[in-house]
């Protein structure tokens, strides 16, 4: 008993010298730097005890509150895990983004109006985003949205930038480009099908996937012949089907949401040309599991960010169940923990600690240094920015609710083909 | 009170010596209002309300959703307590005993009810279908226990019952009070509620009078509140003020400041208007940096709605014609004013705000006389639904792949640009409210200029009776597409102001939703009334913003607003005096009896608005 | 409300600018829906069987449109005034179907008698329904009887709002989705002239029976003569000894029954509902009442069906013949212009406004 004791007050006592070694040694450093300068757009000045505000900007109200709630979980497990960042306490400042422009822009002053804030982790949706970040770029405020997919919010990846691309906006999802390669080349090279019709529901995000599918698909030599639409709100989709049914693809991308997707499927099976489930294929926005037991959606495939693999994530579902009681709800928690961890880190590099404690972050040196990542390992892989911002790993995987009775883990585990861009 | 004449009851033929026994407070209507109340706090509690607000600690460690269950019985009591309105040929009522007893019993009911509610959600679980009677209302044994008051099930209960009665009691007992005193009190009550919900309005206020005018006002903002609640030692000054500033402002043989202005020789009197004004603009010149980027965002988003409500005021207010697609002419404004500004928009155009005005003016008159032309021999209903499926097709053609390539379809139109009046660029929130500020006097200078104009006669004719209108002469025509036409370039103004702030617009931002809310706007701040429509568009558009609790339920909140309104106050928060007056011509002849007997002090919202002024 | 024929010769005088207008948009109408119905149906795009599909969706459409917008006529041909909460009180109904499909769909008599627990949930829909219409009559509108149209109007679109927000409120936002029916699976070919879903064709032959229920009752039975006698005159009613509110309260129960017995239909063919399930239908319905002309029973019915056949046939028949994309999307587009075209051609409806008169 007191040999145990001894030995862990002796290994405690070393633990503390060697902190304190350390900080020693980071204390000289310091010293020898010259007096801070903040850049052209300012610095942040955080006095010894006051924590380090960060914004989330997430959808959490309203239809699509899921998506946010689920990325704020991340970012707040992140905080968790970081403990203190430089000695000091990490808060957070959690917005709406109502999905939809005007939140976006709310949301966004409100975040300005604390002059604390050095950077915002968000927007759920693109659509939040355009307005978000041009507000948060004339604050010169650093922004990296861990589900935004639109490429105009960064380029085409092919060295266009993007109409909305600002120069403080970053991303650790994937660009909806991506996925529509995924899934066309899934489509045109694993299922063999010629010909594809498309069908969206005049969502931003919706119609940005099926136009990026239709443009990857054509490019493979593929044509889409028929590319539709439904309105959010219909419950009667016979008069599109009969329009997609008429043309007779060999398979229909419908990368739309619940409820209308279930309309979809459920009437589908009316139009011989249809009936087989093989040839329906949806997004990541029906990997539900209210969505995969309808019985009608057997055998149909999904495309969607790929469900990391390995320990880590494992351990990170594990916090995030102790935590919040359920299993994570959406796809994007691990794209958000990776910005915030990307976020903390890049913070820890470029901070200055001033002699009486006070940390100086600079809002130039902090977006440099978040352009300039390189090789950050996260859940969702090795991240690496462009010049646009897109920072992703991306992995798409199609996966396919292949038997009866399957749970949502079993499908997104059921997995038949992964898209990884090239180099 | 009974304010619909159907529902005033039959008058007793017996005479009493010329005038009948005064009517008394019916106690069977305190049992009525009791279990109303009750059933009132189940259904906050079950549709979760109580718990959202929980977590909101609004008066020192009293939370929101408390303060909500507590409000309930105090709203019932003091409604149970109040006397009957007084009635021609009647005595007037005395106040006494039946008040609080009525209270009282209102109070002891409302509580019996959450009992019961609570002994049922303890014994069987509802969870399965009402998803948000969690254990936390009652169950818990370690949890909040929010409609037991934290107490365990017999003391929680106990108390209950007890805050209940003694609450709906004080409510009711407050008629006993002279009605000045009584009014002074409720006026303490408000600016206690106002100053504990507005909690970071009111600290973003003082901290941008602390930046901008260099008046420390940090330690009154810690005397006000800790944390996020206001100090009780805070709401017992702010109370006191209130009531103080009341009765003083009231006091007998004060003569109001416009009357002594009025009564100033000229010189003087032009004097002091013109330091009014000039205070004015300084107020103005200098709210924005005080109120700081996020409340002039707020009230920027309400300052559309009021260019919306204005505009919609003068077709639905004046002309009497229900519009409910009203967002088509806001989209048609915002969305040429893209197309013609972005760079990128489907015309690549990049032309600045200014060029593009005249073009949105042109559009929305455009678009007003193709709505009015088809609907002109349509009554009030076809009327409704026709104009509600006119905006539909407005936001599903700007939505629409077949349009997309001018329009932008589902990807909408960004990239508008600020607008840039000479050397300044309006960006951000702050800038902003001026050109605003600008609008919203032109559109309030045009309300009020047509409605003593010869075609705001015809229209409000019209809404009285559109055949009797005819036969007097009045051109049906010309009179219902000016309305159309004024109400859509108004809206379309407000669109163009909307897509340069947003800087990028799309097509879901123009649902129906926007028609009902600035038509819920209109009813609710006082159809054809000016200040009324302006104050309602702050209330509902701006405050929800503020209080974000109750972002939520702003919806439900909208709805009872609508039916409440149309049942007690159909002529809204601030009223047209004409409007007024013939939704309640009985009750004004009420009024001028009562008044002609001298007895004053007619209790009652519609007594006092429809004689006032 | 009496402008009848003479009024509008004088107007026609007044206006040739108007009515030039108006004609040319009569005219332009008939030009685009004649064309582009050629230019589709010559195109070939779809087969002779598709179209006949189409019409029989489109029908099923119409049916619940139908028995939906029965309710708005019978309240308007009463009280002159629209009570938008109808589709509320319809999506009540529906989700009554659900928690008490949902609640049988594990017991035997599900499996043994699904006929049977199918009545039990059609009894429980239309009692909810119709006990909602009669407390919102009672509590939100009765004391409006007599002011101004547009306040009654107003009170029944915060009702609806109410009732949506609260029913939100209270289950949650969640889709629900009903249990399988098996007997309601598959197709039916009758005479081997066309196919039918077995579910579509229960829902038309169920709106049928209700339709012709309703026409009976309103027209055979004493409570019918009642409500016919207050539609034409309240204070006469009154006089005549009819007890004028209980009467109103009735309309507002059948009303109210019929939107619940549509609420599960509604179900039972699209096997989802959530809080919203009774907004857009309730519009279309309330579209269709005034199609087909308000406060007139066979308005309804001819409304809902001819909206019903134009959204399903619309988009795919004219606009698709100008090569127009994504047709469908316009296919509410198409509805609502034909509910204004229609009334620049009948100012009151396809068949005229009224309830009991014209028929007596």
């Amino acid at each position: 008993m007191w040999t145990r004791r001894s030995v862990f007050v002796i290994s405690l006592f070393t633990t503390l010298a060697l902190v304190a070694a350390a900080c020693a040694g980071d204390d000289d450093e310091e010293a020898a730097t010259e007096e801070f300068e903040p850049g052209a757009l300012g610095a942040v000045e955080v006095a010894p005890g006051d924590p380090i505000l960060i914004g989330a900007h997430q959808a959490i109200s309203g239809d699509t509150a899921s998506l946010g709630t689920d990325q704020v979980r991340g970012i707040e497990l992140a905080i968790a895990d970081r403990g203190e960042l430089l000695g000091h306490e990490i808060e957070l400042q959690v917005e709406d983004d109502e999905c939809a422009a005007e939140g976006g822009t709310t949301g966004a002053q409100r975040l300005v109006a604390e002059p604390q804030l050095v950077a915002v982790v968000g927007t759920s949706c693109s659509g939040a985003a355009v307005p978000a970040a041009e507000i948060l770029s004339d604050e010169g405020i650093a922004m990296i949205s861990s589900s935004n997919t639109s490429p105009g919010l960064t380029s085409d990846l092919e060295g266009t930038e993007g109409e909305n691309h600002q120069d403080n906006y970053l991303r650790t999802a994937h660009n909806d480009i991506v996925q529509g390669q995924a899934a066309a080349n899934f489509a045109f090279e694993e299922l063999g099908a010629q010909t594809a019709a498309t069908i969206h529901d005049g969502d931003p995000y919706t119609q940005g996937l099926a136009t990026a599918f239709e443009a990857s698909f054509t490019e493979l030599g593929g044509e889409v012949i028929v590319a539709t639409a439904v309105n959010k709100g219909d419950t009667d989709m016979r008069p599109v089907l009969t329009e997609v049914a008429a043309a007779n693809p060999d398979m229909v991308f419908f990368p739309i949401f619940q409820p209308e997707a279930d309309f979809i499927v459920a009437q589908s099976n009316e139009f011989p040309e249809l009936e087989d489930t093989n040839k329906l294929m949806g997004a990541d926005g029906l990997l539900s599991d209210t969505f995969i037991v309808l019985p009608d959606t057997e055998n149909m495939y999904f495309s969607g960010p790929a469900t990391p693999t390995g320990g880590e994530y494992q351990e990170f579902v594990e916090k995030y169940n102790d935590e919040y009681g359920e299993a994570p709800i959406q796809a994007f928690h691990a794209h958000a923990y990776d910005a915030a961890n990307m976020l903390f880190d890049t913070i820890d590099a470029v901070a200055v600690e001033e002699e009486d404690g006070t940390l100086q972050i600079d809002r130039q040196a902090l977006l440099d240094e978040l352009y300039a990542t390189s090789g950050f390992e996260g859940l969702t892989g090795t991240l690496t920015c462009d010049e646009f911002g897109d920072c992703a790993d991306p992995s798409i995987d199609v996966v396919q609710n292949g038997e009866p009775e399957a749970t949502i883990e079993d499908v997104r585990g059921n997995v038949l083909y992964n898209f990884k861009p090239e180099e | 009170m009974t304010t619909i004449p159907a529902a005033v009851a039959p008058v007793p033929v017996t005479d009493a010596g010329g005038l009948l026994p005064a009517r008394q407070v019916d106690l069977r209507r305190g049992v009525r209002l009791g279990l109303i109340g009750g059933t009132t706090a189940v259904f906050v509690s079950a549709i979760g309300m109580v718990e959202d607000f929980s977590g909101r600690e609004v008066l020192d460690e009293l939370s929101l959703g408390t303060a909500l269950l507590l409000a309930i019985p105090l709203v019932f009591g003091y409604m149970a307590g109040r006397p009957p309105a007084q009635l021609e040929g009647f005595a007037p009522t005395r106040p006494g005993w039946r008040s609080p007893v009525a209270g009282l019993m209102a109070g002891l009911l409302t509580g019996a009810v959450v009992a019961a509610f609570v002994a049922l959600i303890i014994n069987v679980n509802l969870r399965e279908y009402f998803i948000n009677i969690t254990p936390a209302l009652a169950e818990d044994e370690d949890g909040p226990r929010l409609l037991l008051y934290g107490r365990s099930l017999g003391p929680g209960l106990g108390l209950m019952l007890g805050l209940n009665a003694a609450l709906a009691a004080a409510g009711a007992a407050l008629h006993l009070l002279a009605t000045r005193l009584r009014r002074a009190i409720l006026a303490g009550v408000a600016w206690v509620t106002a100053f504990a919900l507005l909690q970071p309005f009111v600290q973003q206020v003082l901290r941008g009078i602390r930046d901008e005018l260099q008046i420390e006002t940090g330690p009154l903002s810690r005397f006000l509140y800790r944390g996020d609640s206001l100090r009780i030692a805070a709401a017992v000054a702010v109370a006191l003020a209130a009531v103080g500033l009341y009765l003083w402002t009231r006091r007998p043989g004060r003569i109001p400041l416009r009357t002594q202005v009025g009564r100033l020789p000229d010189r003087p009197r032009r004097l002091a208007l013109g330091a009014g004004l000039l205070v004015a603009l300084l107020v103005v010149g200098i709210l924005p940096s005080v109120l700081g980027s996020f409340l002039s965002e707020v009230l920027g988003v309400a300052g559309i709605f009021v260019l919306m409500a204005l505009g919609l005021n003068i077709v639905v207010g004046y002309a009497g014609l229900l519009d409910l697609g009203y967002v088509a002419f806001f989209a048609v404004g915002a969305y040429i004013t893209a197309i013609l500004t972005s760079p990128t928009g489907g015309l690549e155009a990049g032309w600045t705000f200014w060029a593009a005005v005249p073009f949105v003016l042109l559009a929305a008159a455009a678009a007003g006389l193709l709505v009015g032309t088809p609907v002109l021999r349509m009554r009030g209903d076809y009327l409704a639904i026709v104009t509600l499926g006119f905006g539909e097709i407005a936001r599903i053609l700007f939505l629409s792949d077949w349009l997309a390539p001018t329009f932008g379809g589902a990807q909408g139109i960004k990239r508008i640009p600020d607008i840039v009046i000479g050397p300044f660029e309006i960006r951000g929130p702050q800038a902003f409210l001026y050109p605003l500020l600008v609008l919203i006097l032109l559109a309030a200078y045009v309300s009020y200029a047509l409605q003593n104009s010869r075609i705001g006669r015809a229209w409000m004719a019209m809404r009285e009776d559109e055949s009797v209108a005819e036969a007097v002469g009045v051109n049906i025509v010309a009179a219902k597409l000016s309305a159309f036409i004024v109400g859509a370039i108004l809206a379309g103004l407000g669109g163009a102001l909307f897509a340069t702030k947003i800087g990028s617009i799309f097509p879901n931002s123009f649902d129906i939703i926007v028609s009902i809310t600035v038509l819920v706007v209109v009813i609710a701040g006082g159809m054809a009334s000016v200040p009324g429509v302006i104050l309602g568009a702050v209330v509902l558009v701006g405050l929800p913003e503020l209080l974000r609790e109750f972002e939520d339920y702003r919806f439900l909140i909208y709805g009872t607003l609508l039916i409440f309104m149309m049942l007690r106050r159909p002529e809204g928060f601030i009223p047209s005096r004409r409007r007024a007056q013939e939704l309640h011509e009985a009750d004004i002849e009420q009024d001028a009896w009562v008044r002609a007997r001298a007895e004053g002090g007619a209790d009652g919202a519609v007594g006092s608005t429809a004689s006032g002024g | 409300m009496k402008t009848g024929g003479p009024g509008m010769g004088r107007r026609a005088v007044q206006l040739p600018i108007i009515d030039g207008f108006l004609w040319l948009v009569r005219i332009g109408a008939i030009v685009v829906v004649v064309w582009g119905a050629t230019q589709s149906l010559s195109s070939g795009r779809l087969s002779a069987e598709q179209w006949r599909n189409l019409v029989v969706v489109g029908i099923t459409q119409g049916s619940v449109y139908a028995l939906i917008a029965l309710g708005y006529t019978m309240v308007y041909g009463v009280l002159r005034f629209i009570n938008f909460a109808h589709g509320e009180v319809f999506m009540i109904g529906a989700m009554t179907g659900f928690f008490v499909t949902d609640a049988l769909a594990e017991t035997a008599l599900w499996r043994d008698y699904v006929w049977a627990a199918l009545a039990i949930a059609l009894v429980c829909c239309m009692a909810t329904s119709s006990i909602v219409a009669v407390l919102l009559e009672r509590v939100a509108y009765r004391r409006l009887r007599g002011l101004p149209r547009l306040i009654p109007f107003i009170t029944a679109i915060g009702a609806s709002f109410f009732l949506q927000y609260a029913i939100a409120g209270l289950f949650g936002t969640q889709v629900n989705a009903y249990p399988n029916v098996e007997p309601l699976d598959g197709t039916l070919t009758p005479l081997g002239l066309f196919s039918i879903q077995r579910v579509h064709l229960l829902v038309i032959v169920a709106g049928l029976v209700m339709m012709a229920g309703l026409h009976l009752y309103i027209e055979k039975t004493k409570a019918g003569k009642a409500i016919r006698a207050v539609a034409e005159d309240q204070e006469i009613a009154r006089l005549m000894g009819i007890n004028v509110d209980r009467t109103i309260a009735r309309v507002f129960a059948i009303g109210g029954a019929l939107a619940g017995a549509a609420g599960l239909l509604f179900g039972l063919v699209f096997e989802n509902v959530f809080f919203r399930t009774g907004f857009l239908p309730g519009i279309k319905a309330f579209t269709a009442a005034v199609l087909g002309g308000i406060g007139n029973i066979g308005g309804a019915v001819v409304g809902g069906l001819t909206l019903g056949s134009v959204e399903s046939l619309g988009p795919s028949l004219v606009l698709a013949g100008y090569d127009i994309p994504a047709a469908n999307q316009l296919k509410d587009v198409v509805a609502f212009s034909v509910l204004v075209l229609v009334l620049i051609f009948r100012p009151t409806g396809l068949l005229g406004e009224r309830l009991g008169e014209e028929r007596t």
